[in-house]
């Protein structure tokens, strides 16, 4: 599905945290967000991920509003895995992907045989099945991310929404999350702070004082002047022997 | 129950269980009406329950006919009400505001129930056409809606309202209001209370189940099943805010509208509670918690055990404040203190050891 955001704006307290963001995702594209640190890509997330209304614009699924779509439609349609979520419940693991399938019961349809198989699948996606029957509280925090990863793919998304769901993440999963993400057949948003991680992505959207800046492939966006711009280091390009294409090498600009 | 349910995959209400409600329910209904000052036997109750209910006409000693029909059996069916409806309240507001030390009168709702109690039994408010129910249940109305007020009021400001803001912001305003309204309270019965009246207040505040008959029944039995109907058909929304509030928006939960409508039902079980009995406290804080240790925290078992688990420990509490002291009635509050304090520390301690 597209996923479109058409000139949105978000203050807060007088802070404009996105001024005049428009940008269109197609169905099957992998976009990338990066940007320095508070430039707007958690805000520009949630906003796609319908927990904020925008101030002004609005954001589209394919051709509808998303403010005039239930909460549950959005769900339905929409999983969004946030950068920290905590809970002092005593829940498993198991428990925790489940909640995943909340958009598709009501009150009076029963949890299935069919709801059981797309949990443990997820489970099984993000490595987690041996831990399945894990208190919450007992896991590592990459092992709680992999976990968030689950229940948002229990959602059965036709686009996913990820805020660094890298973070925390040992350099295995990492590969592997980012592996699974990218083959998945559905619309994938998501932000993330290894550059060279961000060189896999379809696109990519370079966010900065909570403007887009620049919108494109990875190749022509990560110019070595737009890093000394928007990120204020130098870079080198060098060239991975395995596949030839281009590893980036940072440095602290002069 | 045992403590080792907790660890079956909790996704699934398992029935199997479910035919023992009723019957522990029935059970502690005829403890409550056959324990007391004095003591009557089931075999006298049962005639009772067959004369009134269709007439059986046994010969029963009429006293012992009025105790039970027309005192304890009421009585201890309303604790049982009261117990559920407390404790349903206290899962729905830890769930909802993700505090744990969240309870049903946390929205200024005891505070503002004995605020207008007093007002009515002291201050004369109503010139004796408001009962101390009345008032009790305006007084908790008003200060609920002005805790609302200010709650909506701080969390908008802060530019989140659908966030843990709001959450935040609830609990902020329910002390505000609390603190208000105790503030009256006080300052009615230092103002014009007798040592009396202030004695009578006191105790009332404390929870007091001795005036209750069938008219009571007929609306605090309602409430308790409306509660937990409500509870019931929102039990995948209240896990859905395991990891917060925007994680329940994401999974699809209206959040502003389910929140509101299950706080505003909640204060509404607790409001009429607190009107017929005072506030019983402990209940709605503490039985959330025990029963989470022992089926889990998946609303599914978490909500029909909580209310069957404070119904009974109300109807057990009540047993226990009329034979403690010979000749003399404690109130319940005093008791449910006194007996879950204890009771709750061996479910944390042993809660603790099962993993």
């Amino acid at each position: 599905m597209r996923l479109s955001a058409d000139h949105i704006d978000w203050t807060v307290h007088g802070h404009r945290l996105l001024d005049g963001v428009s940008l269109a995702v197609e169905p099957g594209e992998t976009f990338g967000l990066i940007g320095p640190n508070g430039s707007g890509k958690t805000t520009l997330l949630r906003v796609l991920a319908g927990l904020r209304k925008p101030k002004r614009g609005r954001v589209l699924i394919d051709d509808h509003p998303m403010y005039a779509m239930p909460q549950r439609d959005i769900a339905r349609t929409i999983a969004f895995v946030e950068q920290q979520a905590e809970t002092l419940d005593r829940i498993v693991v198991r428990e925790a992907v489940a909640l995943g399938r909340t958009p598709f019961l009501t009150a009076l349809q029963p949890w299935s045989e069919h709801d059981d198989a797309i949990v443990s699948r997820a489970l099984h996606d993000v490595g987690m099945a041996h831990l399945a029957e894990r208190l919450w509280h007992t896991l590592s925090g990459g092992e709680r991310q992999r976990v968030h990863i689950a229940r948002a793919l229990a959602q059965q998304p036709r686009i996913l929404l990820l805020d660094e769901p890298t973070n925390h993440l040992d350099i295995r999963h990492q590969l592997s999350i980012l592996q699974l993400v990218r083959q998945l057949p559905v619309t994938v948003v998501i932000a993330l702070h290894d550059l060279n991680q961000a060189m896999g992505c379809d696109r990519i959207g370079v966010m900065d004082g909570g403007r887009l800046v620049d919108l494109g492939e990875p190749e022509q966006v990560l110019s070595a002047e737009r890093l000394y711009r928007t990120f204020g280091v130098q870079v080198d390009f060098l060239v991975d022997p395995a596949d030839r294409r281009p590893v980036m090498r940072f440095r602290n600009a002069l | 129950m045992s403590l080792t349910l907790a660890s079956n995959p909790p996704l699934r209400l398992h029935w199997h269980w479910a035919w023992l409600t009723p019957l522990v329910l029935f059970m502690a209904v005829m403890a409550g009406t056959s324990i007391g000052e004095t003591s009557i036997p089931m075999d006298t109750i049962f005639k009772v329950l067959a004369n009134q209910l269709w007439g059986a006409g046994y010969a029963v000693d009429r006293i012992d006919a009025g105790i039970v029909w027309n005192y304890r059996l009421s009585r201890a069916i309303l604790a049982g009400c009261c117990g559920a409806g407390l404790a349903l309240a206290g899962v729905v507001l830890q769930a909802l505001l993700r505090n744990p030390l969240a309870d049903p009168f946390l929205m200024g709702i005891s505070a503002g129930a004995s605020t207008g109690a007093v007002a009515v039994t002291i201050a004369g408010l109503g010139a004796g056409a408001v009962t101390l129910s009345l008032g009790a249940f305006a007084g908790a109305g008003l200060a609920f809606g002005l805790v609302v007020l200010l709650a909506h009021a701080a969390g908008s400001g802060t530019g989140g309202g659908r966030g843990t803001q709001a959450a935040g912001a609830i609990i902020l305003a329910g002390i505000a209001g609390s603190q208000l309204f105790n503030a009256l309270t006080a300052f009615i019965i230092a103002r014009s209370a007798s040592a009396e009246q202030a004695r009578g207040i006191m105790f009332w505040l404390m929870g007091n189940l001795s005036g209750v008959r069938w008219d009571d029944v007929r609306l605090g039995l309602p409430a308790a099943f409306a509660g937990l109907l409500v509870c019931l058909w929102h039990r995948r929304a209240l896990d859905a805010f395991t990891f917060g509030a925007d994680s329940a928006a994401s999974l699809g939960i209206p959040v502003r509208r389910v929140r509101g409508m299950l706080i505003a039902s909640m204060a509404l079980v607790t409001a009429v509670m607190v009107s017929m009995v005072g506030a019983i406290g402990f209940v709605g804080l503490v039985i959330p918690h025990a029963m989470r240790f022992i089926v889990g925290s998946r609303h599914t078992r978490l909500v029909p055990a909580s209310a069957l688990a404070g119904a009974v420990f109300l109807i057990g509490a009540d047993i226990i404040s009329r034979i403690i002291v010979p000749g003399q009635v404690l109130p319940i509050g005093v008791v449910t203190a006194l007996v879950g304090a204890p009771a709750f520390a061996v479910i944390l301690i042993r809660g603790s050891r099962v993993r």
